[in-house]
């Protein structure tokens, strides 16, 4: 049997090792904080950690005033592509899901084995058809262009199905058709109250998703005050590499655009953990 | 009855719509595209016309040294990011389900922080870790007496499968914990009565047992490699690295319908891409089944 020595070794061992993967994954995090303090002369210094050149007000400045504040106008859209866009879409999954769960009709399996094959398909290989007849319907270079195609997910419908079996009570769904409420009465006021953590989950999965969002933006719009986030710094930084002047506005906004995902994932872990453990049970 | 398949198709309508919109007409679209060039008509002037081709797109890509190279590039790719993403979340969950890990919910939360950040925001912050005049790390290692170019041949692959392995690292992580937690405490007791020990019971048992995550996160890995795009396209820009702007099968397609305006080509490439992810996909899933069927 392990003596209490050995078992004090592989303790530190074992946390050690954690603790090593923790610093890989929060270095860059630090690093873009400290860099977002520092001015172009600063920054390509490369000594982030020291405060030389710190002028993160300086830095927010330029950010706030550059081109008429366009940064902001870009959050705005990320704001309302992600959180249009996720709404939607959960709303959606959750009615489909809770549509397959509760009822049983012809041909139910077949169609949600259809669904599924949707997860597989490569998203990024549809970009260019639906950019073409986006561009026949007229409607590249607008919001619906980056808005409608964000309210498909496959998988929201699969876990909604899956959350739909673990939350709905089948007794209390008929107790409510025995006192005479319509299905969708039904549906609304009792099912959809039930799922609540569930609509919470893919509306998460989702916003993530669109505000991380680049190739479909990338294909869909030109017009820079239409552009989210994660286009706009992606110019900036394409002129980065000739005007210096850029990687602080590149830093600085980056940062900015990070801070919403992480507060939201600090504080509503409940809800991406439960997202991902049904994910994982087959 | 009737009142209940009047709901169901009132609460399936808007999904399946958009799914056909936005899934199904595109796919069909594509394949349509793909079977059309366009021709120069007479002496280049008086415009181009759409001609059929058949299967004229598929064999131009296959045939275009530069679409074949991307496959190369994945095959290379996967062959590096898959054991060290698979082995490190596997590895890492293992830890912190053993019982001698401390502070269970902060390590989870520090290791998934990364995916919180949009990829592209990712990639930027390590091409700038990258860059020698902007990063510490640079400059760290060459103090350190080693010299290594991120941007050169040889660091094009490394450089992007690091990228990829901090975004999903911890998000595999978590699957991994998640089905390790559900693992019955009472076949862990048992291994431990039978005399084994941590090692012993984390790779008989547990590892065994979850199979089914791991074929899992290894085919959703493989389809998502797959795309592979907007690392190495950030890479490719202005950076002077060795990737370059066709360096993956879907910066291919890209670079043909935007670059030089060959729908029809980067529709073919599209759709080759696509079928090697169904291709694949089925073949995991019919693996897997069958070790099911034997093992039952």
């Amino acid at each position: 049997m392990s003596t209490p020595r050995s078992r004090w070794l592989s303790k530190g061992a074992v946390n050690g090792v954690l603790l090593l993967a923790t610093c890989y994954m929060l270095f860059p995090l630090v690093w873009l904080v400290t860099a977002a303090t520092k001015d172009a002369g600063g920054l390509l210094a490369g000594d982030a950690f020291s405060f030389e050149g710190f002028d993160l007000g300086g830095n927010l400045a330029r950010l706030a005033a550059y081109n008429d504040g366009v940064y902001f106008r870009w959050y705005l859209n990320s704001l309302l592509y992600a959180g249009v866009g996720a709404a939607a879409c959960a709303l959606i999954s959750v009615a489909a899901g809770y549509a397959f769960h509760v009822y049983d009709f012809r041909g139910k399996e077949k169609l949600f084995g259809l669904v599924l094959l949707g997860v597989l398909v490569p998203t990024t290989a549809l970009a260019l058809p639906m950019y073409l007849l986006a561009s026949d319907l007229g409607i590249v270079n607008t919001y619906a262009a980056v808005l409608l195609p964000v309210l498909v997910n496959p998988f929201g419908v699969y876990l909604s199905r899956v959350l739909c079996a673990a939350y709905v009570p089948d007794e209390v769904l008929e107790a409510a058709r025995i006192d005479g409420a319509g299905e969708l009465r039904v549906f609304w006021s009792i099912g959809l109250r039930t799922v609540m953590p569930g609509f919470v989950t893919v509306f998460l999965f989702q916003f993530t998703a669109v505000w991380n969002n680049f190739f479909l933006p990338l294909v869909m719009l030109s017009d820079q005050k239409l552009f989210p986030l994660s286009l706009g710094l992606y110019a900036w930084n394409s002129n980065a590499h000739a005007e210096p002047d850029y990687y602080p506005l590149v830093v600085t906004g980056s940062l900015l655009a990070v801070v919403p995902l992480v507060l939201a994932f600090v504080s509503l872990q409940r809800h991406w953990r439960a997202g991902l453990t049904a994910g994982s049970v087959k | 009855m009737k009142a209940r398949t009047r709901a169901a198709a009132l609460l399936l309508t808007p999904f399946l719509l958009l799914f056909t919109a936005v899934l199904v007409v595109p796919i069909g679209y594509a394949v349509w595209l793909s079977l059309f060039t366009e021709k120069q008509s007479g002496l280049g002037f008086g415009g181009s016309e759409t001609v059929f081709t058949g299967l004229g797109n598929y064999a131009t890509a296959l045939g275009d040294r530069a679409f074949r190279e991307g496959f190369g590039v994945l095959l290379g790719y996967c062959l590096l990011y898959l054991p060290l993403l698979l082995g490190g979340a596997l590895g890492l969950a293992l830890l912190l389900d053993s019982a001698l890990a401390r502070a269970r919910r902060f390590f989870q939360l520090a290791l998934f922080l990364p995916h919180a950040v949009p990829g592209i925001i990712a990639a930027l912050i390590w091409v700038y870790l990258y860059t020698p005049q902007l990063s510490p790390v640079v400059k760290a290692m060459e103090a350190g007496g080693i010299g290594f170019d991120f941007f050169s041949p040889e660091g094009a692959l490394p450089s992007v499968v690091n990228i990829a392995l901090w975004e999903w690292l911890g998000y595999n992580l978590i699957i991994f914990y998640a089905a390790l937690q559900a693992i019955d405490r009472s076949v862990l007791e048992a291994a431990t009565v039978d005399g084994a020990g941590a090692w012993r019971t984390a790779f008989s048992v547990k590892v065994p047992l979850l199979r089914g995550s791991l074929a899992m996160v290894g085919l959703f890995t493989v389809i998502g490699s797959l795309q592979l795009f907007t690392e190495p396209l950030i890479l490719s820009r202005g950076t002077g690295s060795a990737v370059t702007s066709t360096w993956t099968p879907n910066m291919y397609a890209y670079s043909a319908a935007f670059d030089r305006n060959d729908y029809g080509l980067a529709a073919a490439a599209s759709i080759l891409l696509a079928l090697t992810a169904a291709l694949l996909s089925f073949a995991v899933t019919r693996l897997t089944r069958d070790r099911k069927e034997k093992a039952a």
